[in-house]
């Protein structure tokens, strides 16, 4: 290593790299100093006055997120005059505060209400009355309470940092300080602005979509992908009841650093929607027959037994690697045949200027990569319409996956003499098919996307698929291997394996290994373009 | 007698011409031996200018006393960046009025020491950062530089020497944080006036991210004469460790309040007495605050022996800061002073750091309830505790000078707090 230095935090003797902050040398031996205007992302003003941490030697407190360690250095984080400070500012910070919890959404994840219980004084000594900003709309999905905020700034340096769009500042001085926009310009506009709310670390910036919708402690957080781009964010889905309740950014430096898109931030509807496809739907003609899995799945093998004149397949690059790749197996075992998809690309990119790999993509699908490594090919328009022509009247075996088939007639696949629907919901175009497949959304199931980059990342099960929906992996895997008389993939990660080995660019890459940050694809990846 | 009041006490280097307008033209001032220093000064070169000022032990005048000649010895050499020497002329800690009176009766004095401060740190440019309220003084000064200007003592190849130097003035718009050191660099930048975290030091990088050194307006004035008279002609006044002449704003109950210029080491009893004529009416003298609002305040007993030097004021436990001696007879309220003082620094306070942010006002809150009759004994110790927290724990020295005079007056009369506590009864009240 190039220059190291040698420091003592806490008894803990540790060797870091010049130049790191006390704050980010302390995190290597698990010691977080408590800190609200610090934020790895950012600059440091060194404004909150809660991570001064004790240096021997040093005449006053440091602030330990702007001081770097020297050589020799011994710094005390729990020491009684760095507990004494955090005191001493946390009571500072409750002079003002409203203590409004019960009725915050911040509450139960808030670092004041966590510092306070921590390390805070057990009673107050404030009795004069509370300085009152009230609440102020600030545009886009962002409602500003002034009582809560601790006057970090975290919002007004992401605005004029890393969106580069300068919208909020401070106006006004001391204690009577206060984050605002200018004028009557809120956030409108902006692209990027729910991540203020992320990093608020008190309730004072809350999102107006998830106002009083669900208490933090009742949410269970689960590990995803965004779907809105090919950028592949890492996010959490926060659930309850069996329902998103809010998406939130998770930390990937290779991808997204700490934050993520408002497109994709409020993509989460859909995954909600009640009126789901819950059995298998044998049709004939114009009657629907639910029926159970097997009759289904021996039926769709009935009539590909029974079909002659090749196989043509739709696929959707929403789809999980997977499922496109237990597709492509099925294709190829019924005989082999063209694999389409249809995606749809937005006008520009929206760059996050401060983050410069990170972008919402023109290419709005979360796994072009994936589908493109298991041959397949995009056909129609921008607006993923058109391009179907060929399938629409194929006189042979007809599959479809995950497409909603939103510009075609009820006579789609009249022709074929076998067509299979996998979907979400029954959709007019299905009108004709023989067998309506309910199949699990990306929420409901376990697997990994290929974002532009080639970078496979996976995602996890939040949700509870709906009645009999399952995996389309498992689906398409069970039909294949019933077919091949093969192995059949019971999980995801066997489902993921089995792509290895057909599709060359997804060898070597354990399922298990890809852990929080995604693995590369080892093969170069022609990206899509954009 | 002539400037408002003089004092045969007084030794008259920087306010000489105190009183005289005609002093404020530039042919005046060169008739008078003006700009000679700065001649002079091309001669010498910057390190003997440094060395002289260096052995002069001339002191910084804003407040903290810093050696001036040390502090210009900062500045790295060679950078190829520009550098800028700062002239911090935004005088507003309460209780100080001699920048304002060196810059309004001798512009000129002050602009032939920016402009040899500048060329012995090696500075291009010289920003004069002047307190947005003085109309007048931004005025004279503008006029001054003008001159100067046009008689070619600013601008390219100044008297020959080669040497070119710019010097503007900037009008602030009325912060007392503007003149902390880096809030004013914040401040000339267009920026908010907020103090900056340091490191890094100006010296390094200052005003426009460049090495900058700052001084103040009366540090800068007594440079010509440094120059001209050489170091050790300077330390014939004062003492050891705080030589020179001072001038001292002298506010409150005197009967001759105003600006004296006084050796340094000057008896604080003295001046009260002799050169300001004593106190008001006769009145019994409580308490004097003797280096600005910032400074804790000192009872009779410790005026008694304090001597307005830079050690002499910190063995009685006060600071001579800039020299604004406040003079309070036995008619003032102290816990009313207090409050005052506080409700400044609260209305001042940038917002930033969050002790000074939240710290100032709650005091100041505090204090007024206290001062209205409806405080308790433990508001004293939360007051003692609370501003104990604000002392050393912000970017700037704001909040530490919230806690001086309230600390201060508590431990010196905690009589008066505790008549109001009990009875709600004001002591001194007219």
């Amino acid at each position: 290593m190039a220059d190291m230095v040698k420091v003592t935090i806490d008894g803990h003797e540790l060797e870091v790299p010049k130049g790191t902050t006390i704050l980010e040398a302390a995190k290597r031996v698990g010691t977080e100093v408590p800190h609200y205007c610090y934020h790895p992302g950012m600059s440091s003003p060194a404004m909150c006055r809660l991570c001064l941490v004790d240096v021997e030697g040093a005449p006053k407190p440091m602030p330990s997120c702007v001081t770097t360690v020297m050589d020799g250095q011994v710094v005390h984080t729990q020491s009684e005059k760095a507990l004494a400070n955090r005191q001493g500012v946390l009571e500072f910070y409750l002079v003002n505060h409203p203590l409004d919890c019960p009725i915050c959404d911040m509450s139960g994840e808030c670092n004041l209400q966590d510092y306070v219980h921590e390390e805070g004084r057990k009673q107050g000594r404030g009795r004069e009355p509370k300085r009152v900003f009230g609440r102020d709309d600030f545009g886009g999905d962002v409602l500003f309470y002034g009582d809560r905020c601790v006057m970090c700034t975290r919002c007004v340096r992401f605005m004029s940092e890393v969106e580069q769009d300068d919208r909020l500042t401070v106006v006004e001085r001391g204690n009577r300080s206060v984050i605002d926009t200018f004028f009557a310009e809120g956030l409108d506009g902006t692209n990027w602005h729910g991540n203020i709310v992320d990093i608020c670390p008190v309730g004072a910036l809350v999102s107006k979509d998830f106002l009083h919708k669900a208490r933090a402690w009742d949410l269970t957080h689960t590990p995803s992908i965004c779907t809105s781009c090919s950028q592949g964010c890492n996010i959490d889905l926060h659930t309850r009841d069996n329902l998103v309740q809010r998406i939130k950014p998770r930390e990937n430096l290779d991808v997204n650093g700490w934050w993520i898109c408002d497109h994709g931030r409020h993509d989460y509807e859909w995954m909600n929607r009640g009126d789901r496809l819950e059995a298998p739907l044998a049709r004939d003609g114009s009657t629907s027959r639910a029926t159970g899995w097997k009759d289904a799945l021996r039926g769709v093998l009935d009539g590909a037994a029974a079909s002659s004149g090749g196989v043509r397949a739709i696929a959707s690059a929403g789809s999980s690697n997977e499922d496109l790749g237990a597709l492509r197996a099925l294709v190829d075992a019924l005989g082999g045949g063209e694999i389409v998809y249809r995606s749809a690309r937005a006008a520009d990119e929206i760059p996050l200027k401060g983050y410069p790999t990170l972008a919402r993509r023109r290419d709005l699908a979360p796994n072009t990569t994936g589908a493109n490594l298991m041959g397949m090919t995009r056909v129609g328009g921008d607006d993923a319409t058109g391009g179907l022509e060929g399938v629409a009247s194929h006189e042979g075996v007809v599959i479809v996956l995950g497409d909603r088939l939103d510009d075609v007639g009820a006579d789609f696949g009249e022709k074929a003499s076998l067509y299979v629907y996998l979907g979400t919901h029954d959709v007019p175009g299905a009108s004709a098919a023989h067998f309506v497949l309910p199949v699990a959304t990306h929420a409901e199931s376990e697997g990994t996307f290929t974002n532009r980059e080639g970078r496979v990342q996976r995602f996890e099960p939040a949700l509870q698929a709906p009645g009999m929906a399952r995996p389309a992996w498992l689906v398409l895997g069970a039909l294949t291997a019933e077919r091949t008389g093969g192995g059949v993939a019971r999980t995801a990660p066997d489902a993921f394996a089995a792509l290895g080995s057909t599709v060359p660019a997804f060898s070597g890459i354990g399922y298990g290994d890809i852990g929080s940050r995604g693995a590369v694809v080892n093969e170069s990846v022609s990206l899509t373009g954009d | 007698m002539a400037y408002p009041y003089v004092s045969d006490h007084e030794v008259r280097i920087l306010s000489k011409h105190f009183g005289d307008p005609m002093q404020r033209r530039v042919d005046t001032y060169v008739e008078r031996g003006g700009y000679g220093a700065l001649k002079k000064a091309f001669e010498m070169g910057p390190e003997k200018i440094i060395d002289e000022v260096k052995a002069s032990g001339l002191r910084g005048r804003g407040g903290a006393g810093f050696p001036t000649g040390v502090k210009w010895s900062f500045m790295p050499k060679g950078t190829g960046k520009p550098h800028y020497l700062l002239c911090n002329a935004d005088e507003s800690e309460p209780g100080t009025f001699k920048d304002r009176e060196l810059m309004r009766w001798d512009p000129h004095q002050l602009i032939e020491g920016c402009l040899i401060g500048a060329y012995a740190i090696g500075a291009q440019h010289v920003y004069i950062y002047c307190r947005g309220e003085f109309f007048e003084t931004n005025q004279v000064l503008a006029r001054a530089v003008e001159d100067a200007y046009a008689r070619g003592y600013i601008g390219k190849d100044i008297m020959g020497s080669g040497v070119d130097l710019d010097l503007t003035v900037h009008q602030g718009a009325g912060a007392y944080i503007c003149g902390e050191e880096t809030g004013l660099m914040n401040s000339l930048e267009g920026r908010r006036g907020q103090p900056r975290v340091k490191p890094p030091f100006p010296a390094a990088v200052g005003a426009f991210g460049m090495p900058s050194t700052i001084n103040n307006v009366e540090t800068l004035c007594t440079v010509p004469h440094i120059v001209a008279n050489g170091g050790a002609w300077y330390r014939q006044w004062g003492t050891e460790k705080s030589p020179g002449t001072k001038l001292f704003c002298v506010s409150g109950h005197v009967n001759r309040p105003g600006n004296y210029e006084l050796p340094l080491g000057f008896p604080l009893q003295k001046l009260i007495d002799d050169v300001c004529g004593g106190m008001r009416g006769g009145n019994a003298l409580k308490a004097v605050i003797p280096g600005g609002s910032s400074v804790p305040i000192i009872n009779a007993e410790e005026v008694s022996r304090c001597t307005l030097d830079y050690e002499g004021c910190v063995a009685v436990g006060t600071m001579l800061g800039c020299a604004s001696v406040i003079v309070m007879d036995e008619t003032t309220d102290v816990v009313k002073q207090v409050r005052r003082m506080v409700d400044f620094y609260a209305h001042e306070s940038c917002g930033q750091c969050t002790p000074c942010r939240e710290g100032s006002a709650w005091t100041a809150r505090i204090l007024r309830r206290i001062e209205e009759g409806r405080g308790t004994e433990e508001d004293l110790d939360t007051l003692m505790d609370t501003t104990q927290q604000m002392v050393g724990t912000t970017i700037c020295v704001l909040s530490d000078s919230v806690a001086a005079p309230v600390q201060s007056s508590i431990n010196k009369f905690r009589d008066e707090y505790l008549a109001l506590i009990r009875r709600g009864e004001r002591v001194g009240a007219a």
